[in-house]
């Protein structure tokens, strides 16, 4: 059921290069391409929800293909049309005349203000079902309810496992309809502590834990 | 019904597909309608590349170990205790401190994206974007640590955050023995980038 971003668990992948450190940009499109995103985004006309599901819909070869700022690129310009914000049309034409700024782009004098706000996503919403310590399962198979195929933040490697919550955080913004266009749906967000060897089978070192932070619909009680 | 495949001539397959030519590109798109304000996008550029970064989590972490009124703070609230300290907004909308004891260690990852806490640590480096990070750190975290150089007492147990939300973590490293006269200011030197993701530890630094 998942798609090609959801690697949690993945075999194959080979060692980590911890040398391997890019930081603040290798690349000057690298600059440039959060640059864009950051600015568009500040448009309104799509959440992170939405930038996570275009990026992680790419076909799978892409995905692989493409580097960290290549998928922010491809996601953007898709996303641009998706939203009415650019035609097909505009993204071949050399030439484009230039129209007045729009009232809702980011002004460089509001970069700041922006930033330092960011977008949280806690809600007002129902009260939590599940207490601390409260046994529950998640939803087997990891899937999205409303899409077929859609945006979800359950990774399949946690679908179908018991586990324990940790902590309430609050009602946050369901990623699952948000992504999609099809509102906010705010519900209890809760940190969900997972035994590694019940996931993986054999844990490096019993005791071993994963949290996971997931939405009450992702969720049952485990009696 | 709303759907999700992914049409095979999307409509960013029509920019050119060298990465430099294809955000060139856009950026012109984007200018010649309108859209955005050039100089919003060096200010952003400049905020990410120029003023945020792990110096903020460290200032954190070294308040965390002098200060046990603001310690009690960020454990009750990290999100409104880093605000005091100007520190917060994108990508650490909803911030939880996770503390090392002897007994538990704490490494964060995010095996659906790369999410990360932006104010506190500034953008993330390559390989924690890397696919084998985000694979791996779930399921053999000592091994994904030991290529780190970091091998953990066998006594302490592992806890790997996947940062499945918006709640971004931080992990406060234990504070080094030896370190007992030393101000905040002098023990932040010490809090690398990494050891507040829990891929290693604090470091004596280098005179």
């Amino acid at each position: 059921m998942s798609r090609v971003h959801d690697m949690g668990g993945r075999y194959g992948d080979g060692p980590i290069d911890p040398s391997e450190d890019d930081l603040p940009f290798a690349r000057d499109w690298h600059r440039a391409a959060l640059g864009l995103t950051l600015a568009t985004g500040a448009l309104g006309a799509w959440s992170i929800d939405a930038s996570r599901r275009a990026r992680e819909s790419l076909p799978a070869a892409d995905y692989n293909r493409l580097g960290y700022y290549e998928k922010w690129i491809a996601a953007l310009a898709d996303l641009l049309v998706e939203r009415g914000l650019a035609t097909r049309d505009d993204l071949v034409t050399v030439d484009l005349p230039q129209e007045p700024l729009s009232p809702r782009a980011l002004r460089a004098e509001a970069v700041a203000g922006a930033l330092s706000r960011g977008s949280p996503s806690l809600r007002e919403g129902p009260a939590p079902r599940f207490a601390d310590g409260a046994r529950v399962r998640t939803r087997l198979p990891a899937r999205n309810m409303w899409v077929p195929g859609g945006h979800t933040r359950l990774p399949d490697y946690a679908a179908g496992h018991a586990g324990r919550i940790v902590a309430c955080r609050g009602c946050h913004v369901l990623p699952d309809t948000n992504a999609h266009f099809l509102g906010e749906r705010p519900e209890p967000l809760y940190t969900v502590a997972f035994d590694a060897e019940a996931l993986w089978g054999v844990a490096e070192r019993p005791g071993d834990e994963v949290m996971l932070d997931l939405w009450e619909s992702y969720l049952e009680p485990e009696p | 019904m709303p759907h999700d495949h992914h049409d095979h001539d999307a409509p960013h397959a029509l920019l050119p597909p060298d990465p430099a030519l294809r955000v060139r590109a856009l950026e012109t798109i984007l200018t010649r309608k309108g859209l955005i304000d050039p100089a919003a996008v060096d200010a952003i550029i400049d905020t990410y590349a120029r003023d945020i970064g792990p110096q903020n989590g460290a200032a954190v972490v070294a308040r965390a170990w002098t200060d046990p009124g603001f310690l009690g703070a960020l454990r009750q609230d990290a999100s409104a205790a880093i605000a005091v300290m100007g520190f917060g907004g994108r990508q650490g909308e909803h911030v939880v401190a996770v503390e090392n004891t002897p007994t538990v260690h704490n490494v964060v990852v995010c095996t659906l994206c790369s999410c990360y806490p932006w104010p506190l640590l500034g953008i993330p480096p390559a390989w924690y974007k890397s696919d084998a990070y985000r694979a791996r750190t779930v399921r053999e975290p000592r091994r994904v640590l030991a290529e780190f150089g970091l091998v953990l007492p066998e006594e302490t147990r592992i806890r790997v955050w996947d940062s499945t939300a918006e709640i971004r973590y931080l992990v406060i490293p234990m504070r080094p023995a030896g370190t007992e006269g030393l101000s905040a200011d002098e023990l932040a030197r010490w809090v690398t980038r990494d050891a507040m993701i829990g891929t290693g530890l604090p470091v004596r630094p280098s005179a």
